[in-house]
């Protein structure tokens, strides 16, 4: 006998009301900054009863955006979406080993063609034939195209599986890349930062469920309703920045007071990320409300175009409209000045040691992040 | 005789694969793969030293935030730098946070489906599960109505024949013992422990901003401003009520959930105090300080070395004595591979010799792990929960000696029973109900400082790099969950030139050495019952036992500045490193001593 049950027929077992479901298809809408109507849309979609079916393969990783996954808040209704999907494949937590795991991916490629879903973490190494990374004998690279290659789509959360991230540093020694360039052609999105926010993870899972497709993307394939907004312009602390309130050190009386992290070297004037406003662990707080500046996690090759970290960012990127730099004083106006000039020294050196191709030139997309930054 | 390999070793961070050779029902010899390699160490060359915390958290994020504090010590300890009280106290409670909640983890989501069977769990009869609930804890969710439920939703996902995660288990597996009831019971935990990492890691988000992956800690102090008048303030008086209900929470979860769950498991698994004993020696630096990193007296967990078993001589640790073979693994010495050489003047020269992927078996005669094989005065080791829990014990700690001494007498079992798969398992528990224990000292010292309105997060004196010296070295060491961690930097010019972790990982999964002497893994496999070479779920018993972390487990040491991978891939070599002289060992290891 095969039972089958809707996810709203499962929460109301559960003792989940119907009103909390909801609830939480309307904090679904929200984060897809789909209209409120939306969420009797994604309640529809979440009530099918067969269940697709998702893989989850590890590469060259750190397992921080399978941790991040387990750190998802409001079980009660989030755990029914992991039960809206049948998550067969997951080294980090599944049940099966060895011989088992492999004959339980091997299944959903077989059986499953062009209709489950993927989610990549990890940076695939492609020097050396990809000995860099095996499972079960065979290389990252090899398994990344089979499995992807026969998805219905594919999700690359946090930095390494979307742009090689901290592995393709330089000098990138294993010859790491993101799953996009290691397989080009394939139906992905996105999910950068270090790790991804679940939450927006969630919420590309569920806009597929409901809609059939992957959420409107940006040219990077990032989803718009995540990366499409600077951290800057969200930012709980902005108004200190529009009204000159800096941090000048660590633990001062400005740090204690929550003001601008600006100086001590935020990158968030150049990140796009709805980090401010999704919030991490149940909301409860994220870097910058931490007292620590953004370090643009999710932005392009950040590892080797954001840093040093300490460093401050050259261009006071736009004040807010009321507040120009004569009200500012000049004093700052100086300072920064002096910021722009030592920075672009630090430019100069940064490009030679860190992104680029290895020969000292920039990526077409290192040039490309920095464009986007200076029209930021 | 078979060859019986699980690749990939699932439940577990990274990528491991295990080889053993199977003869008459047990394990003759087994051998230890570790299959990822990145590079992190050689990526940070070149970088600030005051950010590399926020490079090395990477190397795991299972094991995240332990890997940035060994960071930021190392760096102070270069630099000559003291951190304020709150910061070291914001430090500990991250630190035992992160320990406590690693080892519920651990238990449910990473090794309690090695002993239990979910689909038994449909055969339990909820009334008898919520009796024997009530007969070995105080925890309020044991009604019958509770089980019932439980029960009801794994019936309905073996019903809709998509088991989702659980789709690939052993279900059936002759080695699973547990009656009915307990494996309900557990299944029941399993639900619960997720929800309670997900509520008690919130003191992360708090004092890191975001779990994995924090983003709070300096070279000096932590960012986490505090002030008992600042609303704004990231430590204020409504932050430490938040801090004492998740400790008070998590208190109650290890106490009236974890201990007595491992106690029940273990009872009905006792022939496992038997089984997977290993190596005999164990390490461990100790941490959690009540002062200074420097003076381990006032540490929580002790430090000191055990070896052949004997708990009666506890040995101080001479970090001078660790040195690193790579005679079985993917990486080339220049004087040869029967050597062996201490992390100073390490090398790493990947070189990997193994069979062309896709592949069925390793050549173990040969090299055959991504991993390199440390040793203590040429001996292996064991490091992590169980370690620890042993050296406290031969220290003579009270409450350390107090608890082993009841849980022992629980099975009417000697200490020397220990020396086994179960016993670190009921190592980690003890360890994390101590830790557990011990939060809200932490947590009041905090407030009582703030409260006497001290304010100091961060000593800025060395923040600078205008302050630094020419050129400096230093190491951080640290007991992260998973057993010892060091980390070692070299600074020259403000930047980093040599950057290197020794980690708790690569001491249990390390490979053979020279004198053919097995890892930690290797040898507490041997003589592992295997009921059927088709499902070698036992080998995942002793393994898991352990608490693999793989991607922690492979770093390189590049003493000599280098390098390698294809050059049309790493590119030319900065100038500047081409140049580095090797850290002569006797600076370097007199540094180290210095410190011990």
């Amino acid at each position: 006998m095969v039972i089958e049950e809707s996810v709203l027929e499962t929460c109301r077992r559960r003792g989940v009301s119907r009103r909390r479901f909801m609830q939480f298809c309307g904090t679904m809408a929200a984060t897809l900054a789909l209209p409120k109507s939306y969420a009797q849309t994604i309640a529809g979609a979440l009530s099918q009863k067969r269940k697709p079916v998702l893989v989850w393969l590890e590469f060259q990783d750190c397992a921080g955006n399978t941790e991040s996954m387990l750190r998802t808040t409001h079980p009660t209704v989030e755990d029914v979406v992991l039960e809206t999907l049948s998550w067969e494949y997951h080294e980090t937590i599944m049940a099966g080993y060895g011989k088992h795991a492999e004959a339980a991916l091997k299944r959903v490629v077989d059986e499953e063609k062009g209709k489950y879903l993927v989610v990549v973490e990890g940076a695939i190494p492609t020097a050396d034939d990809g000995i860099y990374c095996t499972i079960g004998g065979r290389t990252a690279l090899d398994i990344a195209t089979e499995v992807c290659g026969g998805a219905a789509a594919t999700i690359a959360v946090g930095a390494c599986a979307w742009d090689g991230g901290l592995v393709r540093s330089n000098p990138n020694p294993t010859g790491a890349v993101g799953l996009h360039e290691a397989v080009p052609g394939i139906k992905i999105v996105n999910l950068p930062g270090c790790p991804h926010n679940s939450v927006n993870t969630a919420a590309v899972l569920v806009h597929y469920l409901t809609f059939g497709e992957l959420p409107a993307l940006d040219p990077e394939d990032r989803p718009l309703f995540a990366y499409g907004q600077l951290i800057h312009d969200q930012c709980e602390r902005r108004a200190h920045y529009d009204a000159g309130r800096y941090v000048q050190a660590w633990g001062d009386e400005g740090h204690r007071k929550g003001w601008c992290l600006f100086k001590m070297g935020c990158k968030g004037p150049e990140a796009n990320y709805n980090c401010p406003t999704v919030r991490w662990n149940n909301a409860t707080s994220w870097p910058v409300k931490s007292g620590h500046g953004c370090i643009a996690c999710a932005s392009s090759r950040f590892w080797d175009t954001k840093s040093p970290f300490y460093e401050r960012l050259p261009h006071p990127a736009g004040f807010g409209v009321d507040v120009t730099a004569g009200e500012i004083g000049w004093t700052v106006v100086a300072g920064v000045a002096a910021a722009t000039a030592a920075h672009a020294v630090g430019h100069v050196v940064r490009d030679h040691f860190h992104p680029g191709n290895g020969d000292g030139t920039p990526t077409e997309k290192a040039k490309a992040e920095k464009q986007t930054t200076e029209v930021n | 005789m078979a060859r019986v390999v699980i690749d990939p070793v699932t439940r577990i961070e990274g990528h491991l694969r295990i080889e053993t050779e199977v003869n008459g029902g047990r394990v003759t010899d087994a051998w230890s793969s570790g299959t990822m390699f990145r590079g992190i160490e050689l990526i940070l060359r070149g970088r600030d030293p005051r950010e590399a915390w926020i490079w090395a958290q990477r190397i795991c994020g299972v094991c995240t935030t332990v890997h940035a504090l060994a960071s930021v010590r190392a760096v102070e300890n270069a630099l000559g730098i003291d951190i304020p009280d709150n910061a070291r106290l914001v430090r500990n409670i991250i630190a035992g946070s992160q320990n406590v909640q690693d080892h519920v983890v651990h238990f449910y989501h990473l090794h309690a489906l090695d002993w239990v069977d979910v689909t038994l769990a449909l055969k339990a009869d909820p009334a008898k599960t919520s009796q024997l609930a009530q007969s070995i804890s105080e925890w309020p969710k044991s009604s019958t109505t509770y089980f019932k439920g439980v029960q009801d939703r794994v019936k309905a996902l073996v019903a809709s024949r998509q088991l989702s995660l659980f789709s690939s288990g052993d279900w059936g597996h002759p080695a699973y013992q547990l009656p009915p009831e307990a494996n309900l019971l557990a299944v029941a935990h399993y639900i619960e422990a997720l929800d309670m990492q997900r509520d008690f890691i919130r003191i992360h988000a708090v004092l890191g901003g975001k779990n994995p992956h924090l983003q709070t800690y300096l070279v000096g102090g932590m960012s986490t401003a505090i002030d008992g008048n600042e609303p704004e303030a990231v430590i204020n008086p409504e932050r430490i009520t938040l801090f004492n209900e998740l400790a008070a929470r998590a208190k109650t979860f290890v106490q009236q959930v974890y201990i007595p769950d491992v106690l029940a498991v273990a009872g009905f698994y006792k022939e496992w105090f038997g089984y997977g004993e290993g190596l005999g020696n164990f390490m461990a630096y100790g941490d959690l300080p009540s002062g200074s990193i420097n003076d381990p007296a006032g540490f929580f967990f002790p430090r000191g070395v055990l070896l052949g078993r004997d708990l009666a001589n506890l040995h101080p640790v001479d970090p001078g004595k660790i040195a690193e073979y790579v005679t079985h693994s993917w990486y080339e010495y220049s004087d040869g591979d029967q050597v062996s050489r201490p992390p100073a003047v390490g090398e790493t020269n990947p070189k990997y010799s193994g069979p062309k992927p896709p592949f069925l078996v390793l050549d173990t005669d040969a090299k055959y792990s991504w991993l390199k094989a440390p040793r203590y005065d040429d001996k292996p080791m064991e490091v992590g929960p169980l370690a620890r829990t042993l050296i406290a014990y031969a220290s003579g700690d009270a409450q350390v000696k107090k608890t082993v001494d009841a849980v022992l007498a629980k099975f009417n079992a000697p200490p020397t029973a220990l020396f086994s798969t179960l016993g670190r398992i009921a190592a980690r528990a003890i360890e994390a109900d101590l830790v557990v224990q011990k939060l809200p000292d932490w947590i009041a010292q905090l407030d009582d400082n703030m409260a006497h309105g001290d304010v100091r997060i961060h000593n800025g004196d060395k923040w600078d790099p205008e302050s630094w010296p020419k050129s400096c070295a230093g190491f951080g060491l640290e007991e992260a969950p998973r057993g010892s961690l060091g980390h070692w930097v070299e600074i020259e010019n403000k930047k980093i030139v040599n950057y290197q972790a020794i980690v708790p990982s690569t001491w249990n999964a390390g490979p053979r050495d020279a004198h053919g002497q097995r890892g930690a893994y290797e040898a507490a496999l041997l003589n592992t019952p295997i009921a059927d070479p088709e499902r070698p779920l036992e080998v995942l018993r002793t393994v898991h036992s352990f608490d693999p972390c793989l991607a922690c487990a492979v770093h390189v040491v590049d003493g000599k500045g280098r390098s390698y991978g294809r050059d049309v891939v790493a590119g030319p070599e900065p100038e500047e490193s081409t140049s580095l002289p090797p850290v002569p060992a006797a600076q370097y290891l007199a540094s180290v001593r210095g410190g011990m």
